[in-house]
């Protein structure tokens, strides 16, 4: 009798939580996150993944959600394995009443992702990495490879390169390496560099560095023979240390050596000690954990015990802010989506797609957010996938990053050309008819 | 000519560090006959161990070190009680593939206790050329390089005295030939065992203090078992002059690819080229330069 009681109340249990878990998807809007917290790249996994938790956490204490639809997430672990990121993809695009949005924080992982996420009708933001070209959101519906691409990126640093040598016509005959992970990523700025160069007269070598990058002496090497002006640093992982230290060791200065965005974060620099002194880096995000949204952060969600860093001393550090910055994209983007399709209702993939089509983060709009500076202001269209482009400078001081520019831009009319060239060749291939984005703007 | 000397050295020396990490694995293979696959993560875990001593729980280097020397007797000792014991006559791909679960493991615990930011380390010698030698002659030597390069040299010299004058080591050659035989002769295989792999933990802390000096303490560090394994293919899997010789050829010959041929073929070459050099003498000599040439009956 006892065990028969037993068994009804389980099963009550079980239709209760079931009849619960219901109701609490109808009012919450699911986030899947692709994350990685083991395994080589965990550093910046966990840095990135943290932040984007704590602002969507930060919102759910604060606001309540977004106008009261709370936010929801599950992490998968992808390891930052292209078959494990689309196992995860497959895993959680339904999950919770469906996948608002997938940030797969891998470039490898968003080509692999590109034509399931457009027959899914699931938005993919790719802030700062994925396919250049997919910035064309008439060819490429649902890719957003927002805020600034690989290829504004490169024009920024050659343009900070520029004011830093008095001017684009005084490139004419310098000498600039580009030293890079020889891999689609580290490969993907030199169409750029090479119209560049072209342009501007400057003498262009590449010197690619193998997987892992863990030894570099032969390129040093290499690089204090040819003695040039500057060094682009497009590394990745344990390569971006070990330059730093090689270079040390040939005895090229370390403020000649601009290194991109994905070599610019406290664990590019630490390992390396005091050879990263003087060395300057592109980024799309300011760093510290005086920004007043990272202290607000820090007050409401780890005040709360409910921070997500295990490490404190992350907080704030530029792979934690990257991940707020994902945040602030997503939470924007379902408000708009919701202030279209009305407030306080779960969005679908389709109508967040929408909402990033009309997402103008303006700087007004960043200071509403306690964001300003923090990020760029971005304007996002069906046109054009990316927004702004912007970029900023900072350079290691030996504790810390001190930002060493205003937001610089790129040189859009050309980058623009770049990449609707290389999308219609895309579309060409795939047979893809490309959106009539006139059409689609009064929606 | 200068510069071709100076990357000669320059290979050199990293074969120096290519070699300390093979040295690992010759020790486990000479007692074993197993490729441990574990080694680099072993090199890892040793790193994260120390640099997370001094950094997080802000001890002295000369109690951190000791600590983590302690830590990875121990695992070597609970590899040897918890993996290789039950696993003794067993063929040696079970052995193989019970150090692939290893790795897989030792990288997961190290995580687990050490996190995954990347730390800086310091053995507190710079990774700058000898100022004298670049104004004298403009080739550059690194003092950290040639630091390490001492360092191993010590360690095989201490190897080699292990292995061929103590009773241990004997013991040690007799297992490697034949497990069987040397159990029927009263060599404890376990005891056996166990030493090794402890001693096989003291190489993987040298090389994880080192490599992370040299590039920073992180996950990264399981890699350096990618350049050891041309290594050993060239100089063989059971000799410690072996390893070091293997690692100097094949430093050598990385960079001086890396630097004359690369420019001509895209670049990058180094990391493949060096497995090109170990398939060539594999063709040639199967057993490696310094392997022992097994003579069946048949």
């Amino acid at each position: 009798m006892l065990r028969r009681t037993g068994i009804l109340a389980g099963l009550f249990g079980l239709a209760l939580a079931a009849a619960t878990g219901t109701a609490m998807a109808a009012g919450e809007q699911f986030v899947p996150l692709l994350s990685y917290r083991v395994g080589p790249y965990a550093a910046g996994g966990s840095g990135i993944f943290g932040g984007y938790i704590d602002y969507m956490n930060y919102v759910n204490m604060k606001e309540g959600g977004i106008n009261g639809v709370k936010l929801t997430w599950e992490e998968c672990e992808t390891e930052y394995n292209n078959s494990r990121g689309v196992e995860c993809y497959e895993r959680l695009k339904k999950h919770a009443g469906g996948a608002s949005m997938v940030q797969p924080l891998s470039t490898g992982i968003t080509y692999s992702l590109i034509d399931r996420v457009a027959a899914d009708k699931i938005p993919m933001v790719t802030i700062g990495y994925g396919r250049t070209d997919a910035a064309d959101g008439a060819v490429f519906p649902w890719v957003f490879p927002m805020i600034t691409t690989y290829w504004s990126q490169a024009s920024d640093i050659i343009k900070y390169i520029a004011t830093k040598s008095g001017g684009e016509d005084k490139l004419r005959g310098k000498k600039i390496v580009h030293l890079y992970h020889d891999s689609a990523y580290g490969k993907e700025p030199i169409p750029v560099l090479e119209a560049y160069a072209k342009k501007l007269g400057f003498e262009l070598t590449l010197i690619p560095v193998a997987h892992p990058g863990n030894e570099q002496g032969a390129q040093w090497l290499q690089i204090r023979q040819i003695k040039p002006d500057w060094v682009i640093l497009w590394g990745w992982g344990v390569m971006n240390p070990t330059a730093l230290k090689a270079a040390a060791k040939v005895g090229y200065p370390r403020t000649k050596i601009i290194g991109d965005w994905w070599a610019g974060s406290e664990e590019d620099v630490i390992p390396a000690g005091d050879a990263s002194k003087g060395y300057t880096t592109a980024v799309f995000n300011e760093s510290g954990a005086n920004l007043p949204l990272v202290r607000e952060i820090s007050k409401v969600v780890y005040g709360a015990g409910k921070g997500n860093l295990e490490d404190k001393s992350r907080i704030g550090s530029v792979y934690h802010v990257r991940g707020i910055v994902s945040g602030i994209v997503t939470v924007e983007a379902i408000r708009v989506a919701q202030e279209h399709f009305g407030k306080g209702k779960v969005m679908t993939g389709e109508q967040v797609r929408w909402g990033l089509e009309h997402l103008n983060l303006t700087e007004a709009r960043l200071k509403q957010l306690n964001a300003d500076g923090l990020m760029p202001p971005t304007h996002v269209t069906c046109n054009d996938h990316e927004g702004s482009g912007l970029a900023k400078f900072q350079t290691w001081d030996g504790n810390q990053w001190k930002v060493v520019s205003g937001w610089i831009a790129p040189d859009k009319d050309m980058i623009r050309s770049m990449i609707v060239e290389s999308a219609n060749k895309y579309a060409k291939e795939k047979g893809v008819t490309p959106r009539d984005c006139s059409k689609e703007a009064s929606m | 000519m200068s510069f071709f000397f100076e990357v000669l050295v320059a290979g050199l020396l990293s074969g120096v560090m290519y070699a300390l990490v093979a040295l690992g694995f010759v020790l486990i293979f000479k007692a074993s006959g197993v490729f441990n696959f574990a080694q680099g993560a072993m090199v890892f875990f040793a790193a994260a161990t120390y640099a997370g001593l001094q950094q997080e729980h802000h001890l002295a280097a000369w109690i951190a070190l000791p600590l983590a020397l302690a830590a990875m007797v121990v695992l070597g000792l609970a590899i040897e009680r918890v993996v290789l014991r039950p696993l003794v006559n067993q063929p040696q791909i079970t052995l193989f593939m019970a150090t692939i679960g290893l790795a897989f493991f030792i990288e997961g615990m190290s995580q687990m206790f050490w996190g995954s930011t990347p730390r800086g380390l310091s053995v507190g010698v710079e990774d700058q050329p000898f100022q004298w030698l670049s104004d004298r002659y403009n080739v550059n030597v690194s003092q950290f390089d040639v630091f390490a390069a001492v360092i191993s040299g010590i360690l095989v010299v201490l190897l080699a005295l292990f292995f061929q004058r103590t009773r241990i080591g004997r013991a040690l050659r007799a297992v490697a030939d034949d497990h069987q035989a040397a159990l029927s002769v009263g060599i404890p295989l376990q005891y056996i065992w166990a030493i090794v792999w402890a001693v096989a933990g003291f190489v993987a802390l040298v090389a994880g203090l080192l490599w992370g000096a040299r590039n920073g303490v992180g996950f990264s560090l399981t890699f350096t078992a990618l350049k050891a394994l041309p290594v050993l293919i060239l100089g063989g899997f059971e000799s410690i002059p072996g390893a070091i010789v293997g690692g100097l050829i094949i430093g050598a010959s990385e960079k001086i690819a890396e630097v004359y041929l690369g420019p001509h073929v895209g670049g990058g070459i180094e990391g493949w080229f060096a497995y090109v050099i170990a398939l060539a003498f594999l063709l040639v000599r199967p057993e490696g330069l310094f392997g022992e040439r097994h003579i069946d009956r048949v």
